[in-house]
C-alpha cells in the first residue's frame, strides 16, 4: 500500500464490489417477485381456460345447468359461451363512455384553463375524492337514482351510469394533464389569428391533444370493464342477449360470478376470466402505443 | 401602461407613431418590456388573467379596443419567437388556418390561390409545393418560421408583429428571414422585437430603445446607432450593459 497516496483505492474495494453485487441481486429478486403474479395469473388462466375458447364461446349464450351437467358427466367441454355477457359489457361500457367522455373533457379543460383558481381547485379535490369512492357505493347510488327512479327495475342504463361515474375522475385528470403538456405556443398561434376561444379549444387544442385524450379514455374503459359489484346492484344479469338499455343485462364479470356459483360451470370461469384479461391487456397495449406515438 | 397582477407597471409612458411600410425595431435588454408592449398591440395579453392596461392604441386612427379581437388580429398579424405551426395540420391547412378556424367558407380555388401567394411571398412555395398535404414537422426551423409568416400573411394584414422571430434559428435561416422582412415591408408595416442589436441595425428603418419599461428613445435607426440622444441608449449600443 502506498502511504503517500491521497486517495487509497485498494482499501475495502472487495467489500464494496460485494455490496454492489448483493444489491443488484436483491433488485433482480424483487423485480421477479413483482412480475411473477401477472405471469402466474396468465399461466393459470390459459392452462385452465383455453380449452373452452372456440367460436361458440363468443357467439352463443351461457348454457343452462342441465346442459352443463350433461357435458360435465360425459367429460365434454361445456356448450355455449358468453355472448350475452360480451354484448352486455360492450353495450354498457359504450353507453358509460358516451355519458362520461363529453362531461369529463369539458371539466378537464375547465381545470386546465383555471389553474390556481379556488373553484377549479375545489373541483379537482372533489374529483380526487370521487376517484376514491368504492365502486359498490356507486352501484348503490345508481340503484337509487336509476333503478328506482328512472327505469323502475334493473337495467343496463343503471349499470352504465355507475360505470360512467367511475370513469369521470380518470378522464378529467388525464384531460387536464394532456392539456398541460401541449405547448402554449399553439394556443397563442391560434389566438393571433383571431380565432375565438371556443374554436381554439375545439379545433386546435383538442385535436393537438387527441392521442393523450384517447389514452386516458382507453385506460378508464379498461379500468371499469372488469367492475362487478356496481353491476350486481344495477343490471342484475340476463341469460339472453339484451340490447335494450331499460332491461336487465348480463356482463362478463357478472357471468364470472354466476359461473363461480355453479359447480358445473367452473370451466367457464377460467375462459371468461381469460377473455376479460385479454381484453383489458389489449386496451392497455393500444393506449401505450398511442401515448408512445404522441410523445 | 401595462401591468401584471398587483405589480407596478411593466411598461409605462410609451407614446410613438409607427410608420407605415417600414420596419420598426424594438430593442432593449431582457425584461425591459419590449415583448409586453408588442403583445399589447394585438391584445394578445388578454389571453392571460390579471393583466391591466391603461392608455390607447390606434390603428389608422381607430382605437384597437373598440374592434373585436377577431377583426383586430386579421389586421395585425403576429409571428412568434419559436416557429409554432399547428402540429395536427398539413402545410396547406396551416397557411389557410386563419380562414378555416374562423369558419369562413372559401371555395377550393380561392384557398389554393391564397396558399400559393402566401407561400410565394415567404419564398417557401418552390420548396414545399410537392408536399403541401404533409404535416409541417419535417421542415427545418427556418422553413417552419417562414410557414408561420405565410400563415400570418394569408389574411393580408396591415401590420405584422414579430417577437424575436429569428432567435431560435441558425444564422443561415436568420439571414433568409431578414431578407424576407426587407422585401415584405413594401406591402406591410412590420414591428420587430429583437435583442439582437446588429439585426436592428441591418434591417430596421426606425428603432425604439426600451429600458426598465420606459421608451427611452425612438428615432431613425441610422441616427440612433450613430448619434443616440440618450446616454442610456449609447450605453446599451456600445455594450456597457444589457
Amino acid at each position: 500500500m502506498d502511504n503517500n497516496a491521497i486517495i487509497n483505492t485498494t482499501d475495502n474495494s472487495n467489500w464494496r464490489e460485494l455490496k454492489s453485487k448483493l444489491f443488484l441481486g436483491i433488485v433482480i429478486l424483487l423485480s421477479c417477485i413483482t412480475i411473477s403474479p401477472i405471469l402466474l395469473i396468465l399461466y393459470e388462466l390459459i392452462s385452465k381456460g383455453i380449452k373452452q375458447i372456440n367460436p361458440d364461446f363468443f357467439f352463443k349464450v351461457a348454457p343452462d345447468t342441465l346442459q352443463a351437467m350433461t357435458a360435465v358427466r360425459n367429460g365434454e367441454i361445456l356448450p355455449g359461451g358468453i355472448a350475452n355477457g360480451i354484448s352486455g359489457t360492450l353495450l354498457m361500457v359504450a353507453l358509460a363512455a358516451l355519458i362520461a367522455i363529453p362531461v369529463s373533457i369539458v371539466i378537464g379543460i375547465f381545470l386546465y384553463e383555471n389553474q390556481g383558481k379556488k373553484y377549479a381547485n375545489l373541483i379537482r379535490t372533489l374529483t380526487d375524492i370521487l376517484q376514491g369512492v368504492p365502486s359498490v357505493v356507486l352501484g348503490l347510488i345508481s340503484y337509487i337514482w336509476i333503478v328506482q327512479g328512472v327505469t323502475k327495475g334493473f337495467s343496463a342504463l343503471a349499470g352504465s351510469v355507475a360505470l360512467a361515474i367511475m370513469m369521470l375522475p380518470l378522464i378529467i385528470r388525464s384531460t387536464e394533464e394532456t392539456m398541460k403538456m401541449l405547448p402554449i405556443s399553439i394556443k397563442e398561434a391560434a389566438a393571433a389569428l383571431g380565432v375565438p376561444y371556443h374554436k381554439i379549444i375545439l379545433k386546435v387544442m383538442i385535436p393537438s391533444g387527441f392521442s393523450g385524450l384517447m389514452t386516458g379514455i382507453l385506460l378508464s374503459i379498461s379500468r371499469v370493464i372488469g367492475e362487478t359489484a356496481p353491476l350486481m346492484l344495477t343490471t342484475l344479469g340476463s341469460t339472453a342477449i339484451n340490447l335494450n338499455i331499460k332491461k336487465p343485462t348480463s356482463a362478463v364479470p357478472l357471468q364470472i360470478w354466476e359461473f363461480y356459483n355453479n359447480p358445473n360451470m367452473i370451466d367457464l370461469v377460467w375462459s371468461s376470466s381469460l377473455f376479460l384479461l385479454g381484453f383489458v391487456l389489449t386496451l392497455n397495449i393500444i393506449a401505450k402505443r398511442i401515448s408512445l406515438r404522441y410523445n | 401602461m401595462i401591468a401584471y397582477g398587483k405589480d407596478k407597471s411593466a411598461v409605462r409612458d410609451v407614446t410613438a407613431d409607427i410608420k407605415r411600410n417600414a420596419i420598426t425595431a424594438i430593442m432593449g435588454p431582457s425584461g425591459c418590456g419590449k415583448s409586453t408592449l408588442l403583445r399589447a398591440i394585438n391584445r394578445m395579453h388578454e389571453l392571460y388573467p390579471n393583466i391591466r392596461t391603461e392608455g390607447e392604441i390606434e390603428l389608422n386612427g381607430e382605437s384597437i379596443y373598440k374592434m373585436s379581437t377577431t377583426k383586430l388580429r386579421r389586421k395585425i398579424g403576429m409571428v412568434f419567437q419559436r416557429p409554432n405551426p399547428f402540429p395536427t395540420m398539413s402545410i396547406y391547412e396551416n397557411v389557410i388556418a386563419g380562414y378555416d378556424l374562423n369558419g369562413s367558407k372559401l371555395k377550393k380555388d380561392q384557398k389554393d390561390a391564397i396558399v400559393e401567394s402566401s407561400l410565394h411571398d415567404v419564398g417557401l412555395f418552390d420548396e414545399v409545393k410537392d408536399s403541401l398535404n404533409k404535416k409541417g414537422n419535417f421542415l427545418s426551423g427556418g422553413q417552419q418560421q417562414r410557414l408561420c409568416i405565410a400563415r400570418a400573411l394569408a389574411f393580408k394584414p396591415e401590420v405584422i408583429l414579430m417577437d424575436e422571430p429569428t432567435s431560435a434559428l441558425d444564422p443561415l435561416s436568420t439571414a433568409k428571414i431578414e431578407d424576407l422582412l426587407v422585401e415584405l415591408k413594401n406591402q406591410y408595416t412590420i414591428i420587430l422585437v429583437t435583442h439582437n442589436m446588429s439585426q436592428a441595425a441591418r434591417i430596421s428603418d426606425n428603432a425604439m430603445f426600451m429600458y426598465l419599461g420606459e421608451l427611452v428613445e425612438y428615432d431613425k435607426t441610422k441616427k440612433m446607432f450613430t448619434n443616440p440622444s440618450d446616454s442610456r441608449t449609447e450605453g446599451y449600443l456600445t455594450g456597457k450593459f444589457g
